[in-house]
């Protein structure tokens, strides 16, 4: 098609050049006929314009400056003179060259070319260069910006439909360059009587976000723009400035907006109701004029909510409500999957069984993807703790400074929500209580900046967060007194350092020598621990000497479905988070003899303590024969759980229990198993804790037990 | 577009008019040509025409003269009239608008420019 474009002009321009010859030549004899000025003038414009459009910009830049001069020629500014008229007829013979240059011919002589160029600028006024040509409507390409929101109010003339403009065109061209809202005031429209129906009354107000600049903005109204009133405001930049989620109130957008007069807006705040109300009773503002600013204000509101939300996340955006009954969902299929799979295998047809082996597979690949979704990465909440360092080291007079890792690490929506409480109160435990004074850290040769590290990574099918300072460390001395004054240990007697730091997580220890703003007011680490077991995590602390304290958190990726170990003890079934579990054992009848009922078993070597569940849970009747230990890993600490028999794993969708049994010890839910019974999901920690404190000898029945296996 | 719009591609310059239609018919659009405002006119009065692209500097009668003559007809007071021009002077462009053109497109112009300014005023 170009092709034929060239071909077309290449013909037209022949004949174009020789009839501007011809007119040159009659110009020459008649310099003042404006008729033929004017044959002149035509012949330059079209070859100009019809050049730069089928391509040939050589033509057009050359002619561009012989058609302002014929411009002024027509408008008798200067005369036809039989120089320019030479000059003209040397121009002319270049053109030929040029078009047909392109086709095959000679090229043209580029000294030539920039003479007469040169010969013809000299003739014209010396004014700012000219306008840039610019089209009606520029081409909106170039570099995205980031998003601007824009709000636009747009007053057409009266006469505009005169013109043969639609403003509803206008307003669907911003609507393609951006997430519009349109809102139309009418309250100028006269009553039906005075009305004149080829006159525009209506006026709009859009807020607009886009990635275009204002300009490009403006030009979709440059028809207009003359006789219209059009203010565009720039209302949100992308968030470079403003990081807050809070926007104007309805009051100062209108005054803004010059709606509203600002003295009529302090009275009216002064009677304490709901503005907009007061507002549309009294008629001091249009009814549309209060949606438009509301309209203003829910978008940026929206806008600003949804960048704090969802930080450098670029994807679709869901409520969550959706994505929790999707995984509610997930839940139930989980459980009519492993029904299918049971009734498939009592069946014994073998079609069946494929069919509920092929469901599986998909079932739990769906589980894994929809678990992904509720997936985020946990970097959105770190810049709230770097505010809070922030604040809290001015307020304490401290130099401290936030340092995070594994920003991009994910964890289940609901686990970060009820992650950031903890997580708030270890940060400020770390800059009140471990984090040094700067003098203090000057003394110890330390830098005068305490560094607080807060990190997340992924570890199997847990998360671990770590957070750490490089302060003081754990006093061990104020925390074993405290314990001694509050009778958790002997005055005398040996306690290693994770027993003696384990303390700290008890109900209302705290050492801190006086109360501050910030900590140390009783809510202490205790409800750090609580949170967090409750999402079947754990937490630690360990402070190497004089090197800073650090908190591990570990948690489980999600709390919706987990991988378990179904066991049984009699006929009742339970189920242990695989997680925690690292291998099953035998355990027979005569090796439990051997340890004198003292309840421990040699693995390896390594001597482990169990709980028999059939007591704890007071199963009746008897074990079998040959029962099992499932050992599992508890806080750096192995312990056994003795059952009848191990089943394998399940896919274990978490139910809470009913509200009677919320208080239950021992149990964290429960589940739904495939032939419909249920299933207690164990909650070990507490198990454990519930045997210590049974007997308080547990421990010291690990030091008989050794002494007597080491005697044996 | 439920229904093809007729334009009406008024040029002295077969390349300007060639691309016109090609490209409007490429975007379905129906374009019937005109040489000059007189051709126009005449042609005007045939067909249906639902919107106008007009060159302004044209032998027999320029593109203001055919504007304002179209105009005068109360039936196509609100049809919508597209300039072309070359000039980027404000004189030309005011002396079309007041004559009645809903918007121009400065010379030269890629398709897809005109497309755009002709979606916006057929709305």
């Amino acid at each position: 098609m170009i092709d034929t474009f060239r071909e077309t002009f290449r013909e037209e321009a022949l004949e174009i050049l020789a009839e501007l010859e011809n007119s040159l030549l009659q110009l020459d004899e008649q310099p003042e006929d404006a008729e033929v000025i004017d044959r002149v003038f035509r012949a330059l414009h079209t070859i100009k314009g019809a050049g730069a459009m089928a391509g040939f910009d050589d033509v057009a830049d050359f002619t561009h400056d012989i058609e302002s001069v014929y411009d002024l020629v027509r408008n008798e500014q200067i005369p036809a003179t039989s120089d320019l008229i030479s000059l003209t007829l040397a121009a002319r013979d270049q053109i030929k060259t040029m078009v047909i240059s392109s086709f095959g011919g000679k090229a043209a002589d580029p000294v030539e070319t920039a003479r007469i160029m040169e010969a013809y600028r000299a003739l014209l006024p010396r004014v700012a260069s000219p306008i840039p040509d610019k089209a009606g409507l520029p081409s909106s390409a170039g570099a995205k910006g980031p998003e601007v929101t824009y709000r636009i109010r747009f007053r057409p003339s009266l006469e505009l439909f005169h013109r043969g403009i639609n403003p509803l065109g206008l307003l669907k061209e911003l609507d393609r360059r951006g997430h519009c809202r349109i809102v139309a005031q009418t309250d100028v429209i006269p009553p039906l009587e005075k009305l004149d129906p080829e006159l525009c009354y209506t006026y709009w107000d859009v807020i607009l976000t886009t990635t275009e600049d204002i300009e490009d903005i403006r030009d979709v109204f440059i028809f207009v723009e003359s006789e219209s009133e059009l203010t565009i405001d720039v209302i949100d930049d992308g968030g470079l400035l403003d990081q807050d989620g809070d926007y104007k109130k309805l009051g100062e957008i209108l005054v803004e907006r010059g709606d509203l007069p600002a003295e009529d807006l302090q009275r009216i705040l002064n009677e304490k109701e709901r503005l907009g109300d007061i507002l549309m009773e009294r008629r001091l503002v249009d009814g549309f004029k209060i949606e438009s600013a509301l309209i203003e204000q829910e978008e940026i509101k929206g806008l600003r909510l949804g960048r704090q939300n969802l930080e450098s996340v670029a994807s679709v955006r869901v409520r969550s409500e959706k994505l929790d009954s999707l995984v509610n969902l997930i839940g139930e299929l989980v459980t009519v999957q492993a029904r299918l799979t049971q009734t498939a295998i009592g069946s014994r047809n073998p079609e069946l069984e494929a069919i509920a082996e092929e469901v599986e597979r998909l079932t739990w690949d769906l589980r894994d993807q929809v678990l992904n979704i509720r997936m985020l990465p946990i970097g959105s909440t770190f810049s709230k703790f770097k505010r809070l360092v922030r604040d809290l080291s001015s307020e304490l007079g401290k130099n401290v400074s936030l340092v995070t890792e594994g920003a991009e690490t994910e964890l289940d929506k609901t686990v970060i929500e009820r992650l950031h409480d903890p997580l708030v109160h270890l940060i400020r435990n770390c800059v009140d209580h471990g984090i040094e004074k700067p003098q203090e850290r000057a003394v110890k040769g330390k830098s005068a900046q305490g560094k607080v590290y807060l990190s997340a990574a992924h570890s199997g099918a847990t998360v671990i967060l770590e957070v750490r300072d490089n302060g003081a460390g754990l006093n061990r001395g104020a925390i074993r007194a405290r314990a001694v004054k509050r009778g958790l240990l002997p005055p005398e007697g040996d306690i290693s350092d994770r027993e003696l730091f384990k303390l700290i997580f008890l109900p209302g220890f705290s050492t801190a020598e006086k109360v501050s703003t910030v900590s140390g007011r009783g809510v202490g680490l205790d409800v750090v621990r609580r949170v967090i077991e409750e999402m079947r995590g754990t937490v630690e602390v360990a402070s190497p000497d004089g090197e800073g304290t650090v908190f591990t958190i570990k948690l489980p990726l999600t709390l919706a479905i987990i991988d378990g170990l179904l066991v049984k003890i009699g006929a009742e079934s339970y189920v242990f988070p695989l997680s925690a579990v690292e291998e099953c054992i035998e355990l027979k009848g005569d090796d439990a003899a051997r340890s004198h009922g003292r309840n421990l078993v040699n693995l390896r070597g390594e001597i482990i303590p169990y709980i028999r569940l059939r007591e704890q849970f007071s199963v009746h009747g008897v074990p079998p024969e040959i029962e099992q230990i499932v050992v599992v890993q508890l806080a750096s600490q192995r312990v056994g759980f003795v059952v009848d028999q191990v089943v394998g794993e399940h896919q274990t969708v978490i139910k809470s229990l009913g509200r009677m049994y919320q208080g239950v010890a021992g149990l964290s839910g429960a589940t739904i198993l495939g032939n419909g019974s249920v299933a207690l999901i164990l909650d070990l920690r507490q198990l454990l804790q519930m045997q210590e404190e049974a007997e308080d000898l547990f421990s010291e029945g690990l030091q008989q037990g050794l002494r007597q296996m080491t005697r044996n | 577009m439920n229904k093809t719009k007729k334009i009406m591609a008024v040029d002295d310059s077969p390349s300007i008019r060639q691309m016109l239609s090609f490209t409007l018919k490429q975007a379905g659009y129906e374009v019937v040509e005109a040489v000059d405002g007189k051709d126009a006119l005449v042609k005007f009065a045939a067909e249906n025409i639902q919107m106008l692209i007009t060159d302004l500097n044209m032998p027999n009668m320029d593109g203001i003269t055919l504007i304002r003559e179209i105009r005068k007809n109360s039936a196509n007071r609100f049809m919508p009239i597209i300039m072309l021009t070359t000039e980027s002077q404000e004189t030309k462009r005011q002396e079309g608008k007041t004559a009645g053109a809903s918007a121009w497109i400065v010379k030269p112009f890629k398709p897809e420019q005109l497309l755009g300014v002709v979606r916006m005023v057929l709305a």
